[in-house]
């Protein structure tokens, strides 16, 4: 248990990097209705973006805006081979996500680099707080932007083309232009995460992004359950997704803390989003057959006393 | 003015299923006419609607609006000079945004939507009075999912987005068949009082032949892709059922009467 708690602050500075990630996927997940699984190849291309250009001498600050950059592009391409091909979105993330795992290789020039400079975000346990802090700010930051975002006429007609195509489509909205960008800067948004984790791990690697966007699903999800019975407000929901990103990392150290050999980790992480997953559904499911149960009793009954009353 | 010239539409062309939908529709609509469109199941009713509205483009023919000829101009360009209204109610208008927001997206139609706000404070008040003219009790609930809404409700709001900002062209799809008899007549009235009050020209389909010939001052009857009745002014006043039916039997050549009655009346 004593480990568990000393495993905390590394749980929270994960979820608060790994939320910016799970931001990025609200915003095609939520926003968007488009599952996208881009993202599993954007957040290594961010990371490697980073590395290589910090390596370089880079000024830190630049080097998360290029990694953004190219996770904008990589976006920009799903959304093209979306709309411009008219191939299913989650097919789309898949090509994108299978060129990206080439392309990643090619700009370390190899599977993983470390990082040479230190930054501002690290698991140097002495530093831990700074890295806390700044990735707290950091996400204060990009939920307040996005709040005031989609609060404007064409943040508006973004949400109208995930909630309704046709209605978009006759209100004047250009719903294939609109999606492309929401798949540019969910993207984009999940490259900054992934330049943050590089940091943070101090080396990119081709494969730090597998099962990203399942991390992602499960802070959104446990996210909402959180907040949904309290707000509908948008800032509050992206809010409340960090959160469950820091909750699934929690119980992620948890799990790690129970000795379970490494390689089972996967399966673990695989199930804890299975059940979060899984839990709303089916407790609507058990609801509803109860209800029917019930009402049906209840005519059961009804009918008996009619019998005995004739 | 709307003019339609030799619009031509098959789908599956080339296949088995082919099916020609529209076959050299020419039809000329002068501004303020309230045309009702009225015909069987598969005359082409709907298609000729979304090729208005550009949903996709046609085989062959011209659709010009105030001079301006619309063929190659994508569907939600065209959308500045058209309103529309769907059969389903879940189509007109966005179920997770507020009456509001979807108010506020419809009143941009058109226009470049920037950065500016989604909706400003200042728009309440004249939305509040909009709903307050349907007097369907909406105007205390702006803030409301449109998603909360009953079906008839919900096409109320959508009439109201397809005219807030004046079309040049009102379409409307059978936009009470999915409602029952009640709310369908109300959406109806709304519907009239909308298109008198703004003279709109407005093309609206729809299968009930007393509605056909109580609204509007013109009827057409479509077949085969084809208009085949056209009637306006005092003859359009002066229609009875019978006198429709009638029309539509010598139209279809006698054949499809039986089959096509239940469909009409
Ligand atoms: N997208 C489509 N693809 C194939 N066939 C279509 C399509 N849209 C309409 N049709 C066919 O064209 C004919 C006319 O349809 P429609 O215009 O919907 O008739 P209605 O007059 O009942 O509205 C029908 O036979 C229909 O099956
Ligand atoms: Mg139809």
């Amino acid at each position: 248990m004593e480990a568990f708690f000393n495993g905390l602050p590394y749980a929270v500075a994960q979820g608060l990097i790994w939320g910016i990630m799970a931001i990025g996927v609200f915003i095609t997940y939520k926003v968007l209705d488009v599952a996208d699984l881009t993202v599993d190849g954007s957040i290594a291309t961010g990371g490697a973006v980073f590395v290589v250009t910090c390596n370089a001498g880079m000024n830190v600050a630049l080097c998360m805006l290029l990694a953004f950059a190219a996770g904008c592009i990589a976006g920009t391409v799903t959304g093209l081979i979306h709309t411009v091909c008219g191939i299913q979105p989650i097919l789309a993330g898949i090509l994108t996500q299978l060129m990206l795992w080439s392309l990643n290789y090619k700009i370390m020039d190899r599977a993983n680099t470390a990082l040479m400079k230190d930054t501002f975000i690290t698991m140097n346990i002495d530093l831990l707080g700074y890295t806390i802090t700044w990735a707290l700010l950091i996400c204060i930051g990009i939920v307040l932007l996005l709040y005031l975002f989609f609060g404007t006429e064409f943040g508006c007609a973004i949400r109208a083309t995930g909630d309704n195509e046709h209605m978009s489509r006759a209100q004047g909205i250009n719903v294939n232009f609109n999606k492309v960008f929401g798949l540019m800067l969910s993207n984009g948004l999940v490259a900054f995460s992934g330049a943050m984790l590089a940091q943070y791990q101090g080396a990119a690697d081709i494969k730090m992004g597998s099962g990203a966007i399942v991390i992602g699903l499960a802070s959104i999800v446990i996210g909402t359950s959180l907040v949904s019975k309290l707000t509908r407000n948008f800032a509050i929901t992206l809010i409340g997704t960090v959160v469950g990103a820091v909750i699934y990392f929690s119980i992620y150290q948890f799990v790690v803390n129970l000795d379970f050999s490494t390689e089972l980790l996967k399966m673990l992480s695989a199930i804890v989003v299975l059940i979060f997953l899984a839990v709303p559904n089916l407790k609507k499911k058990y609801f509803s057959v109860k209800r029917s149960k019930k009402v049906a009793a209840e005519a059961s009954v009804a009918e008996k006393g009619g019998e005995e009353n004739a | 003015m709307l003019e339609i010239k030799n619009l031509s539409k098959t789908f599956n062309a080339g296949t088995v299923n082919a099916k020609t939908a529209l076959d050299g529709l020419s039809l000329t609509l002068n501004d303020g006419d309230f045309v009702t469109v009225i015909g069987g199941n598969g005359a082409g009713k709907s298609t000729l609607l979304n090729a208005i509205a550009g949903v996709f483009q046609p085989d062959t023919g011209d659709i010009i609006l105030d001079g301006v000829r619309l063929n190659g101009v994508p569907e939600h360009k065209r959308a500045k000079y058209l309103g529309r209204v769907f059969q389903d109610p879940m189509m007109g208008t966005a179920a997770n945004m507020q009456i509001d927001e979807n108010l506020a997206l419809a009143k941009r139609r058109g226009a470049l939507r920037g950065l500016r706000w989604g909706i400003n404070p200042s728009e309440h008040a004249e939305y509040r009075k909009l709903l307050l003219t349907l007097d369907l009790g909406l105007e205390d609930r702006l803030t409301s999912k449109v998603g909360l809404l009953s079906g008839g409700q919900r096409q109320a709001v959508t009439l109201l987005m397809a005219t807030l900002k004046q079309p040049k062209l009102l379409l409307l799809d059978e936009h009470t068949a999915a409602l029952d008899p009640k709310t369908a007549a109300k959406v109806l009235d709304i519907t009239e009082k909308i298109v008198s009050e703004n003279k709109l020209t407005t093309l609206m389909i729809t299968h009930n032949m007393r509605d056909a010939i109580r609204y509007g001052n013109r009827l057409i009857m479509m077949r085969e892709g084809k208009v085949v009745v056209d009637v306006s002014g005092e003859a359009k006043q002066k229609l009875t059922v019978e006198a429709l039916l009638e029309l539509f039997t010598k139209a279809s050549g006698g054949d499809e009467f039986l089959s096509d009655r239940a469909i009409l009346s």
